[in-house]
């Protein structure tokens, strides 16, 4: 037992202590591990990073929980929402008045600042001060005497301001709180496809990761060999060197885990800087679950040593030398297609299971996605040697390049194993999202065609002046090509509190009641009665009766309206629906202004729809400032084509995120080795300088010899990945169709690396093709 | 100062520092075809420094170097990898062959950097290495044979071009006695046959005994060894 | 190796006594063998006759030992010719070499020049046995390089001492 502790520490000795060589081998061994290890563990914070962001996203929770409002107290708080957006960013608005000296505190915010001033988040106050942000500055543009503390936002990036305004009055969306924060929303349940394609995301980003630290571990393998056979030399046995190399990468491993907690705690601060995505993150919610950590703490050393044992096996070190078991046995494909084949077959069960068959069974995912992509890593060296034997002929470069595979195939599938599996992962999941996308990116029925925005200035008894003066506004701004005649809108009833029939009134121009619907012969104080399309509502045909006294706006329980009266005409014309560019039809009442005694629109909705001119920069921001001038709570809603489901956007986010990340991690790691390799032979290479070989040749040698092995790597990744898409896809029951973009997005990134590594190795080339590599004294 | 009368490769007043250390500090040399010249001197005496301002491979500080009645310190870098791939050979003392070609491979290599189609430059190589008596050795690997044999090899590449200077640094350095001997008699045999100049560096006399002249360099100073008649 | 130019050369430094004379070579060269007074004396006479040392007095009690001699101009010419011409390479010259660097170091002259002639005469010698080892047969090759060998060890001594020269001035001058 002693010697077995003697022979592991002899060997951490060598890592640690083994000159300038053994020296530079354990740090690359170590930052390649740590590189690793930081991913790994910034993996295992992620469920404590979801769940403090979501923590923090319920105890700011606004809403009254019952959907009454309380009666006004001390410690009551007004509260309307005011978000808003800029340059695609949302900011999250709120305008507040504390009705009592207690009010409820939001959290993040200390004290409430005096009226007309307002609280914001660091970055909006950034934002707020640069020459950026002006323009939002002139929409919100209150007193900033303060930020908002950490607790009051979900993430450091998220813009954030509450204002105090003492005009809100308890209304139409204006809510009473004496609470604020929910112990629990009721959060939905996660639907069985996107549960699978999280899993997938996880097991896609962290297999290569597991390739990437196992590659990591073998770096200079070569060298230790040798050192290992002088050892046998002066004495020790077969199992000592064994013992010593493990003690060697137990070492190597454990500076890897000091050096994946300093990355990490690293990634960790700078984090806090970074938004990406929408999503921004502070550094203290990125703490990992202890477990999760031991995991990572025990695994990675044990994973080292077996990896080095593993790569003992096929050689025999000698006292006077390394002998690899010359002539290696040739690579056997039989167990290495079994392992795939596996894998498609605990998928099989699952095919055509789709979203109604519950939930899919995460172990049998796991093993079939993990057995599939670990075939790749069984079948690139097989690939790689069976290919490049093959090759031949050729300029020098090429010649000098398919020499070196033949000679050590292994390596460089060794090293590009990472990007095949990485890559495999990502196209079966590209492919599945392709898929999938239907189902979550819905069409909103908005027509893009006729407006790009609608502004809605919210109901009051100005309504009238406002809208129709913002409207006049807008029609003479630069940024606006073209406004639609302005519309009023509001709740109508047969009574003034709770009415028994109730639905819509909307109030425009002939003109504008015509973009809406089919409205023949309008002539200015008509009113039309419009059947609600998607579904047969009586209450219209009982509204619609003329001379009937209707209330507009009419009150209900714990909400109070207006309920001004207003009186049917004596007739009341048939109207057919149309839709409006929001893409839902308009039903109920329609009224042109005439028909009201006034002659004027009542207390409404104002909305009014825009088209943009295109050329004018920020022409989006200038109309929401526009608009925030009329009335601080009117809103600019920007209209899209499409809308993707939220929760599906962020796991893609989550994998492009990590795909980059592998694959820079793994773009590293072929440069550390592609450099071991070039200081091994900084002799010949500046022997083969004296016969003056050009520059280009050894540079281009270097391209091919990391070409070759990534393009094959491709090639099978795209094999591999596109089965494990289609299969997944009739998993889901989805038709298999291929996603052709993001296999060339993926091949283009492999190739990127490939370029990547080459350039960044051309300059160590160069400099190690000077002469002075000759000189040895 | 000017190139003695009849010389192929000549050197004037060579200066050459590399940081605080001059490794030549005024050294001349001159060589005619045909004639082999050993550089002699104790180790870190600026013999290899010298070899490699001749053979282009360095430029020097100061100094003139003409080859062939061209200027070699005016040429750019890529002139003088042209030149040391069309008219000069190379022998180095470990080989330095390339581990992953075959010997005959290897042989062509300087053949196939002129741009000489792969088949024809590998027959080429196979003469050659006839002459070395390594053309058996011509499907295996470096590191599957001795090191006199690799460095016949090494003498075969560098012989394979029909340079007009061979640049031999230590040759037999890394060689026994008979090995070394072996490799002398063949490069120099060979070199007399083309009529090759020879700059052959090397601190051992029975080596430097193949030589028609030595140079003794000390202290990046040379001193031309006239024979005595 | 020559007595009669080792003692001339260290005339070169200044007059001396006979019985001086006898101390010097002996502390310098004559390590295990000292020098006889008769060879001194029949030496010098042989010098005298030459013409290349002169008496430059007498002291008191007569004998040879009390001559006191000095260097002419041509003995200084005789040492330095015999300084510039290599010796013929064979072996065991080391102690003939040794005397000549000494002697050289002694009377300022460049000891380094009179190493490279000498490696240049055994490389010569070594060229023409290489020369007859390629055309001759084994024999020939056997008997030669038995030759090379010998000649080789003598070029490694010169270099050693070319490489220690500076050393060797310091402690042939300091005695």
């Amino acid at each position: 037992m002693s010697g077995w502790i003697r022979d592991l520490a002899m060997g951490a000795r060598f890592a640690l202590t083994g000159g300038r060589e053994g020296w530079l081998r354990t740090a690359l061994t170590a930052v390649g591990v740590g590189l690793g290890v930081a991913l790994l563990l910034l993996t295992a914070t992620l469920p404590n990073a979801l769940g403090a962001r979501d923590a923090r996203g319920q105890a700011r929770w606004d809403y009254s929980v019952s959907g009454e409002n309380p009666p006004a107290g001390e410690r009551t708080l007004l509260v309307a929402q005011n978000d808003t957006m800029f340059r695609g960013e949302e900011v999250r608005g709120r305008r507040v008045k504390p009705e009592g000296a207690d009010a409820v505190l939001i959290p993040g915010v200390a004290e409430y600042p005096a009226d007309g001033e307002m609280l914001v988040s660091p970055a909006l106050k950034e934002l707020l001060g640069s020459a950026d942000g002006k323009l939002l500055r002139e929409r919100l543009d209150s007193k900033i005497v303060g930020t908002i503390g950490s607790a009051g936002l979900v993430g450091p990036a998220e813009l954030v301001y509450v204002a105090v305004d003492d005009t809100l009055r308890p209304g139409d969306g204006v809510r009473r709180l004496d609470t604020i924060g929910v112990s629990e929303v009721q959060s939905e349940r996660m639907d069985p496809v996107l549960l699978l394609i999280v899993l997938v995301v996880f097991i896609a980003l962290l297999m290569p990761v597991a390739v990437f630290i196992a590659a990591a571990v073998r770096f200079g393998g070569e060298r230790r060999d040798r050192r290992l056979a002088a050892l046998r030399l002066v004495g020790a046995d077969g199992w000592m060197t064994r013992r010593i190399a493990a003690g060697e990468a137990l070492a190597g491993a454990g500076v890897g885990l000091v050096h994946g907690a300093v990355f990490f705690a690293i990634g960790r601060q700078a984090a806090g800087s970074v938004e990406a995505f929408d999503i921004s993150v502070f550094p203290h919610d990125l703490s990992p679950a202890p477990l999760l950590v031991l995991l990572v703490a025990l695994a990675v050393p044990a994973a080292a040593v077996a990896v080095t044992l593993l790569a003992l096996r096929g050689v025999v070190i000698e006292p006077l030398g390394v002998v690899r078991t010359a002539k290696p046995v040739r690579r056997r494909l039989w167990w290495r297609l079994l392992l795939p084949l596996l894998g498609l077959g605990l998928l099989a069960p699952m095919i055509g299971q789709g979203r109604d068959g519950g939930e899919f069974n995460q172990w049998l995912v796991t093993g079939g996605v993990v057995l599939l992509l670990v075939g790749i890593t069984a079948l690139l060296p097989w690939s790689v040697e069976a290919v490049v034997r093959r090759l031949g002929g050729g300029s020098v470069s090429w010649q000098l390049a398919v020499r070196r595979l033949q000679l050590s195939s292994g390596t460089a599938a060794r090293l590009v194993n990472g990007i095949a599996v990485a890559v495999a992962g990502a196209i079966a999941l590209q492919m599945l999202f392709a898929g999938v996308e239907s189902d979550y990116e819905q069409s909103t029925g908005q027509d893009v065609n006729r407006a790009d925005m609608q502004i809605r200035v919210p109901l009051s008894a100005q309504a009238d002046e406002q809208i129709s003066g913002l409207a006049k506004k807008l029609a003479d701004s630069p940024a606006v090509a073209s406004v639609t005649p302005y519309t009023g809108s509001a709740n109508v009833g047969d009574g003034k509190l709770q009415p028994q029939n109730s639905s819509q009134l909307t109030v425009g121009s002939c003109a504008a009641l015509r973009t809406l619907a089919d409205v023949p012969g309008c002539k200015p104080g008509d009113v039309f009665a419009v059947e609600n399309p998607e579904f047969s509502d009586d209450s219209i045909a009982a509204l619609s009766k003329p001379g009937r006294k209707l209330y507009i706006d009419p009150a209900y329980p714990g909400s109070p309206g207006l309920a001004q009266p207003w009186t049917l005409p004596a007739k009341v014309k048939k109207s057919a629906a149309g839709t409006d560019p929001m893409g839902s039809p308009p039903y109920g009442l329609l009224a042109t202004p005439e028909a009201f005694p006034e002659g004027r629109f009542p207390a409404l909705d104002g909305t009014v729809f825009v088209q943009l001119d295109k050329s004018q920069p920020d022409a989006v921001e200038l109309v929401r400032n526009m608009a925030a001038a009329a009335d601080p709570r009117a809103t600019g809603f920007t209209l899209a084509a499409t809308e993707r489901s939220d929760k599906f956007s962020s796991v893609r986010t989550g994998l492009f995120a990590g795909a980059t990340c592998v694959l820079l991690l793994i773009g590293a790691s072929l440069l550390v080795s592609q450099m071991e390799q070039l200081r091994d032979r900084k002799k010949l290479l500046s022997a083969l300088v004296a016969f003056g070989t050009r520059r280009r040749t050894l540079s281009l040698s270097v391209l091919w010899q990391t070409a070759i092995p990534v393009i094959l790597g491709l090639a099978l990744s795209l094999t591999v990945g596109v089965t494990l898409g289609a299969v997944l896809l009739k998993m889901t029951a989805h038709k298999v169709s291929f996603d052709w973009p993001s296999v060339l997005a993926m091949s283009g990134i492999g190739a990127g690396v490939v370029l990547g590594v080459t350039l960044l190795s051309l300059p160590p080339l160069l400099r190690m093709m000077r002469p002075e590599g000759l000189r040895t004294e | 100062m000017t190139a003695p009368a009849g010389s192929l490769l000549s050197a004037q007043d060579l200066r050459k520092a590399y940081g605080p250390t001059n490794a030549l500090d005024g050294a001349h040399f001159s060589i005619h075809p045909g004639e082999v010249v050993a550089v002699m001197g104790p180790s870190g005496s600026g013999k290899s420094t010298l070899l490699h301002c001749l053979a282009g491979i360095v430029p020097p500080d100061s100094g003139v170097i003409t080859y062939n009645g061209r200027e070699l310190s005016a040429m750019s870098d890529g002139e003088r990898s042209a030149l040391r791939r069309s008219d000069f050979g190379f022998v180095f003392q470990f080989g330095q062959l390339v581990p992953e070609l075959s010997c005959v491979e290897n042989v062509a290599l300087p053949l196939r950097l002129n741009g000489a189609k792969r088949k024809e430059a590998e027959r080429t190589a196979l003469t050659w290495m006839e002459r070395l008596e390594v053309d058996d050795l011509a499907k295996k690997r470096p590191g599957e044979v001795s090191g006199g044999q690799g460095q016949r090899v090494a003498v075969a590449r560098s012989l394979v071009t029909s340079p007009r200077v061979l640049f031999a640094d230590e040759p037999t350095g890394a060689l026994d006695s008979l090995n070394g001997e072996r490799v002398m008699q063949l490069l120099t045999d060979a070199a007399r046959s083309t009529n090759a100049a020879v700059v052959l560096v090397t601190h051992e006399a029975r080596v430097a005994a193949y030589s028609d002249r030595e140079i003794v360099v000390r202290d990046g100073k040379s001193r031309d060894m006239e024979p005595v008649l | 190796m020559s007595i009669g130019h080792t003692l001339l050369g260290l005339l070169e430094s200044g007059p001396r006594h006979g019985y001086d004379l006898k101390r010097a070579f002996d502390e310098k060269f004559g390590h295990d063998k000292p020098l006889h007074y008769g060879q001194v004396y029949s030496t010098m006479s042989r010098l005298l006759k030459n013409g290349l040392v002169e008496v430059d007095g007498v002291e008191a009690g007569g004998g040879p030992e009390r001559k006191r001699y000095a260097i002419t101009e041509a003995g200084i010419t005789d040492v330095q010719t015999w300084l510039a011409t290599p010796e013929k390479p064979e072996p065991y010259l080391s102690s003939t070499l040794y005397t000549k660097v000494v002697l050289a170091l002694l009377t300022g002259r460049d000891a380094g020049d009179l190493l490279d002639t000498q490696r240049a005469e055994h490389l010569r010698m070594m060229r023409m046995l290489t020369e007859r080892k390629r055309k001759g047969d084994l024999a020939d090759q056997l008997i030669c390089d038995h030759a090379l060998f010998h000649l080789e060890a003598d070029l490694r001594w010169l270099e050693l001492t070319a490489a220690r020269l500076d050393k060797l001035a310091k402690a042939v001058t300091s005695a």
